[in-house]
């Protein structure tokens, strides 16, 4: 059997602090995408879900130190860090950051700024680099004689496919999605959405999707982890996450999701995630847990398997029933 | 437990956050920093044998105290100079008017340059057209000549030393200034007080002063040791004030009084280590808060400094938190 594309595993990242001590934000994190799958990423901020990616494009800050692998067909990409990094980046794994629809610079044309990833890796250049970029305006539905306007010229939904169109630039095999339709209104984001799913089934990407937003990863991904305090504490197919959840965070955020259809009242998570900066005994969940007992304060629960490519980090992961 | 967590950096700052001139911000990189700590060491001792210098050496730090050109021994540890002074009481006498000119020429510099910045990048147009053609009228006099010219004409003072040097000085500042200016008014922030009524004089102190003021303290610290080098060649060419001592003139002295020829290098050495020592450490102080002030220097992907990537066996353990894992009670809204 082949390795997976893009295999992460035991991925720690921590952040000096100006205090001297240190931020442990992500801790032992491990996944794996295969072309054509979409796997989303759900949890609140500051758990680590972008901090996850970012070190898989090898742009964390000078104060990050991490450790663990990131293998790329099997090969260690984060072995020695920007030195290995590097080649990959955009040519095999590409981005579309926080605010992409912000990430232009106002002053060149949206044309030219999807060429420059292209050239700086030697993708394409002149004429075939123009030809490009109407071909990839093209797939995210913007018109190729758009590559003319300057990024103030296009509304927001549009510059963010065009973010997208950057990301795809260099023909990646691997995309990161960082909450690419969080400052969108819901018809620019079911547009993003589809165009995001369009891409994974059609061009075989894979795709990593960071979002808050449970119900988009129920919508469009093809498996879901969920983040609590630096560690995934579930992770499968998104259908058994959601027909079997088996974690009491999973199960309180689909509780806290406004349903259409059920007139339940819409549930809030009491208190708020712990520090980072100490090591934690026991569940990190668990001072906010309605299941927790004694043995989840003193015993860290490790994440099983709880059925087929279903895993949870809850000792009563058992008792755990469906979303409330 | 430090106040400094990462979820509310601000924290500290709320109760006024439009008056915050951000001094954590300016101090904090050189309390990080070894060098520039050595850097404040070095400029502290001289600060304050400038201040103290008269009670330290007495009144008249030129009086003949021994032979002409004494080699340092117990008695004058760097010497006498060549009118039998006591080179250790002259150097220190000399940092007073030395730190006296750097500092105030620095002030006027950092006054001119950051006014003329604020108001031309602030408003922008014609306003800022005049301006920097002033600016760069003033960049391309040459410096030397013109103090020469402003010297002869208008007199050998200390004070006309520090206008002299103030008023040549603040192109640089003017410019950085200015591009500082004209990103902080575009920020929506600035905008949004616009739109709310607030007039340019508020904008201007409240808004954008706070923004640039760690750039243009950065800035006026590097313009100090540019001002105290310019005083010394001023004196070293004869121009300085004829009573005063500073460490120009304690050089031009060695060299009138063929200090060379007499083998006597502790007339000539002392004086330049000492503007060399302040120049450094002002450089140091100044280059290390630009570095922590320039964004680009931040982020992982422009900066030079990378990431680290540990081994398994190299990884950090936490202190444990204590109590463990305590419940934060608050009830859901």
């Amino acid at each position: 059997m082949s390795p997976p594309l893009l295999e992460v595993d035991d991925l720690h990242v921590w952040f000096d602090l100006p205090n001297g001590r240190k931020l442990h934000a992500v801790q032992g994190v491990s996944f794996a995408v295969d072309a054509g799958t979409r796997l989303g990423m759900v949890g609140e901020s500051g758990c680590g879900k972008t901090t996850t990616i970012l070190a898989l494009m090898g742009l964390l800050p000078p104060t990050a130190s991490v450790s663990g692998r990131v293998l790329l067909d099997g090969v260690d990409v984060l072995e020695r860090g920007e030195e290995t990094i590097a080649p990959h980046r955009w040519k095999d794994i590409a981005m579309v950051f926080q605010g992409a629809m912000n990430a232009f610079d106002p002053v060149k044309r949206i044309g030219d700024q999807i060429v420059e990833p292209m050239e700086l890796h030697g993708h394409a250049s002149g004429a075939e680099a123009a030809s490009r970029v109407s071909g990839l305006l093209e797939t995210v539905g913007i018109a190729p004689e758009r590559a003319k306007s300057y990024p103030h010229e296009l509304s927001g939904g549009m510059r963010q496919r065009a973010a997208i169109a950057m990301a795809l630039a260099c023909s990646p095999r691997v995309l990161l999605a960082d909450e690419p339709t969080t400052a969108l209104d819901v018809m620019v984001q079911a547009q993003v959405l589809e165009l995001l799913t369009y891409l994974s089934n059609e061009l075989g990407l894979a795709l990593v999707f960071v979002t808050h937003d449970l119900p988009i990863v129920a919508q469009t991904c093809t498996h879901a982890a969920v983040m609590y305090a630096g560690r995934i504490v579930e992770q499968g197919p998104t259908e058994a996450l959601y027909h079997e959840t088996r974690h009491p965070y999973t199960r309180m955020l689909w509780a806290a999701t406004p349903d259409l259809d059920a007139h339940e009242e819409v549930l809030s998570i009491p208190g708020v995630p712990p520090r980072l900066d100490a090591e934690l005994h026991g569940c990190p969940f668990a001072p906010r847990c309605d299941l927790a007992a004694s043995r989840c304060v003193s015993e860290r629960p490790e994440l099983r398997s709880v059925g087929n490519g279903h895993t949870s980090a809850c000792h009563f992961s058992s008792s755990v029933g469906a979303a409330a | 437990m430090s106040p400094v967590q990462t979820g509310a950096p601000h924290a500290e700052e709320a109760p006024s956050p439009t008056r915050s001139l951000r001094w954590r911000a300016i101090a904090a990189p050189v309390l990080r920093n070894k060098s520039a700590m050595v850097a404040v060491g070095i400029l502290a001792v001289f600060v304050f044998l400038a201040i103290f210098s008269p009670l330290i050496v007495g009144d008249d730090p030129k009086a003949k105290v021994g032979p002409v050109f004494a080699p340092p021994s117990k008695e004058w540890p760097l010497g006498t100079d060549g009118g039998g002074a006591n080179m250790l009481d002259l150097l220190i006498a000399g940092a007073r008017i030395s730190l006296l000119i750097g500092f105030c020429a620095g002030a006027i510099s950092a006054l001119i340059g950051g006014t003329i910045g604020i108001v031309s990048g602030f408003f922008g147009g014609r306003t800022d057209t005049a301006l920097m053609r002033l600016t760069d009228y003033f960049l391309v006099i040459p410096d030397v000549p013109l103090i020469i010219v402003i010297a002869a004409l208008f007199g050998r003072s200390t004070w006309n030393i520090i206008v002299i040097i103030g008023i040549i000085y603040w192109t640089f500042t003017a410019r950085l200034i200015r591009a500082q200016t004209k990103s902080v008014r575009e920020r929506v922030y600035v905008q949004r007080a616009r739109a709310l009524g607030a007039r340019n004089s508020r904008l201007i102190l409240r808004h954008v002063l706070p923004q640039v003021t760690p750039l243009l303290i950065a800035n006026t610290v590097l313009l100090i040791a540019y001002a105290i080098f310019a005083e010394t060649f001023i004196s070293f060419l004869g121009l300085g004030d004829p009573t005063a001592i500073s460490w120009g003139r304690l050089i031009q002295n060695a060299f009138t009084d063929d200090a060379i020829i007499n083998e006597a290098w502790w007339a000539v050495i002392p004086p330049g280590v000492c503007v060399m020592l302040v120049v450094l450490a002002c450089t140091i102080i100044g280059q290390t808060m630009e570095d922590a002030l320039n964004p680009r220097l931040r982020t992982g992907h422009l900066s030079v400094r990378r990431f680290r990537v540990l081994r398994p066996s190299e990884r950090p353990t936490l202190q444990p938190q204590t109590p463990p894992s305590q419940p934060q009670p608050q009830q859901p809204s």
